[in-house]
């Protein structure tokens, strides 16, 4: 038997985050809140550590959005264990959103209808218990027939975030492409031609602009870059990494579902995620 | 696979100024075409009466007279026309060789009109009549042979209603332009307030206000009502704020007071909030909900992206003849934004550039908006709007009734 499912609540709104743990009380009494957090961040650490298996997250809120802690979530997530079922809340109908209705990843429109709630906890509940006993999998593997089922359900899931992502990238107003990078190192400024670099790389506050002959350290982040690329030429391989195409010589496969590429021009090979693995198929 | 290339943007402008729309050629043509009706019956009119009078005062044929009249007036008209749109060209390859920059072109107005006018009491009047004489088979007298008074009269009239077709004519035409550029305004203020609105109502605080008023009619009806006041107060604000020019520096730091006390019951501790008004610059007069926009961008860019929150201190003072108004915040700074790379989220920037403009509506370069990161704190944002003192007499009137 499955023992009591536990979820996680993330909503920088304190009253809104108490109004869902309440009306979650009402409808599934036997879902267990395990934690309620307020940014993107610590729903990404609280999560990873607690390991729920349902989470509410609200779309906006500060450190990183909803969606973002998410990606983050689909990469970071051991194996082992079938990815949570995520719940993403919204004040607004972002059209985006619409398509998920009813599928792997749900969401919910605030002020929380009480209906809407309870028809999105039956759909939870049925996907519960057509998963293998979720905790088990820690202490003993699954079946192999039953990691095949979930396999499917995690591919659908990814494929969905997949979309959502992009959506939400998409809604942005599309700024001006980038034709040159200016990195500065005190007084210099380094001109670097988007075309010569290989890829991009977050680092903390800053991304490393890594070309065949030398890298660069600029301050901005993935996320304002990403816009201003050509999509086709640049390739989003991890929330981390956005790779030029052409300067990838092979993309290896592992066990795990994430993807080794090694480059052209560089020694050092890069991970690409389980999130965006499906990029390198044979023709 | 796509290699990016640079697009060439000189090419790419040069071709624009030769497209039709741009060229003061087209924009002739239009206005010609469009005024073609009135034209012709505007010179017909004049026409007939002249030879109306013209029999009247020979007792000559009225038929003769109507032709020959007739056939002068439109040839001056199409004269003038022609000229317009030759000098219009003219004024395109000028513009052209000289890579001037692409403008929206208008009409060639008195310029062309002149010359086309001129042309025309030169030759339209000695034309029309020889066509005349073609079709009646009469040889009037040459209008060059100065000493015949028919031909002097001739010469006389043809020149006034040249001259009275074109002042008319043109005239029109500048109407119409002056009517089509305030339409053009109208249209743009209610655009704009358009966006003001829907800035202000932006569904995700309007959602997020009525879903956090839901949870607190369960838990704390008293606070509920409450919400709810500082909600309709809000509101209502929002949506009067165009119809009067004024109100009290008190009015609008009440008008703030209601909006932070949606956002600090929304965002819980997070939010901290302080307004400084001196009792003596109360009655003070200022354009409603002037700084609306600078407390939402605060808190909106710089508290509610800063997972700890943080604190927003709005303060009026008067500093010489000076009315200084900051709103500052302690939130994510500007240095968050990378100069290299201008954020671009939607809405960003409406906010700023909309109080800038009013005040320069208001009161021209004497007052000023800076954005600076904040001096005294850890990182922030700071506004200081400085409007001079004493406010205009107009705005303070207007407060007064």
């Amino acid at each position: 038997m499955n023992p009591a499912p536990r979820a996680l609540i993330a909503e920088d709104e304190p009253l809104l985050a108490e109004g869902l743990r309440a009306e979650l009380a009402a409808v599934w009494p036997a879902l267990q809140v395990v934690a309620s957090v307020g940014d993107g961040l610590s729903a990404l650490a609280q999560t990873l550590s607690l390991r729920p298996e349902v989470c509410f997250f609200d779309i906006r809120m500060p450190g990183c959005s909803g969606l973002e802690a998410a990606q983050a979530l689909a990469e970071d997530w051991p194996e082992a264990t079938p990815l949570p079922l995520l719940v993403f809340v919204t004040a607004y109908d972002d059209h985006a959103l619409q398509a998920f209705e009813a599928q792997a990843v749900d969401y919910l429109v605030k002020p929380l209808d009480r209906q809407r709630l309870a028809a999105c906890v039956a759909r939870l509940q049925a996907r519960l218990q057509a998963r293998p006993a979720a905790r088990s999998a820690e202490q003993a593997p699954a079946g192999p027939g039953l990691a095949v089922a979930d396999e499917g359900t995690l591919e659908q899931t990814l494929m969905q975030l997949r979309g959502l992502l992009a959506a939400a990238a998409g809604a942005r107003a599309a700024p001006p492409r980038l034709a040159v990078i200016q990195a500065q190192v005190g007084a210099l400024v380094h001109l670097v031609p988007v075309e010569e670099v290989l890829y991009f790389e977050a680092a903390d506050k800053y991304v490393r602009v890594v070309t065949a002959e030398r890298e660069h350290l600029i301050r901005a982040s993935l996320r304002e870059l990403l816009p201003q690329l050509d999509p086709a030429a640049f390739w989003q391989v991890h929330r981390g990494t956005v790779v030029q195409a052409r300067a990838i010589r092979s993309a290896r496969r592992e066990e795990s579902g994430k993807v080794t590429l090694t480059l052209k021009g560089r020694a050092e090979t890069l991970t690409a995620s389980r999130l965006y693995a499906s990029l390198f198929k044979g023709m | 696979m796509t290699v990016m290339s640079p697009a060439p943007p000189a090419k790419a402008a040069r071709e624009s100024s030769l497209v039709a729309p741009t060229s003061a050629l087209a924009a002739t043509w239009r206005s010609l075409r469009l005024g073609a009706l009135r034209q012709v019956l505007l010179v017909g009119g004049i026409s007939l009466g002249i030879a109306v009078l013209l029999t009247a005062l020979t007792g000559r044929g009225l038929l003769n007279n109507v032709l020959y009249s007739c056939l002068i007036g439109l040839l001056c008209t199409l004269i003038v026309g022609l000229v317009r749109l030759g000098v219009a060209w003219i004024d395109d390859r000028l513009r052209a060789r000289q890579s001037a920059p692409v403008t929206e072109a208008q009409a060639v107005g008195w310029r062309g009109a002149l010359a086309g006018a001129l042309l025309a009491m030169l030759i339209g009047p000695s034309m029309g009549m020889w066509l005349g004489d073609q079709v009646t088979g009469l040889r009037s007298p040459s209008l060059l042979d100065w000493g015949s008074a028919g031909a002097r009269f001739t010469v006389v009239v043809s020149v006034l209603a040249t001259v009275v077709c074109v002042v008319v004519i043109v005239a029109f035409e500048r109407l119409a332009e002056v009517r089509t550029q305030a339409e053009a305004a109208r249209r743009l203020a209610a655009d704009n307030q358009l966006r003001l609105l829907q800035s202000q109502l932006e569904p995700h605080m309007l959602f997020n206000t009525l879903a956090n008023l839901r949870v607190l009619v369960g838990l704390d009806p008293q606070r509920a009502q409450d919400m709810l006041d500082h909600l309709i107060a809000f509101l209502r604000s929002t949506l009067t704020a165009s119809r009067s020019s004024t109100h009290s520096l008190a009015t609008e730091f009440e008008r703030l007071a209601d909006y932070l006390a949606l956002m600090a019951i929304r965002m819980g501790p997070r939010l901290r909030c302080q307004l400084d008004l001196p009792s003596d610059l109360r009655e003070l007069p200022v354009p409603p909900l002037l700084l609306q926009p600078l407390v939402e961008n605060a808190i909106k860019h710089g508290l509610e992206p800063h997972v700890q929150g943080g604190e927003i201190v709005v303060a009026a003072r008067r500093e010489g003849r000076q009315l200084v108004l900051t709103v500052r915040d302690t939130g994510v700074g500007l240095a968050s934004m990378p100069p290299a790379m201008p954020p671009v989220l939607p809405g960003t920037g409406f906010g700023l550039a909309q109080v800038r403009e009013r005040l320069a509506t208001l009161h021209g370069s004497a007052a000023t908006l800076s954005l600076e990161p904040d001096p005294g704190g850890l990182g922030g944002t700071l506004v200081t709007l400085r409007l001079p003192l004493p406010l205009p007499r107009s705005a303070i009137e207007e407060t007064a009734t």
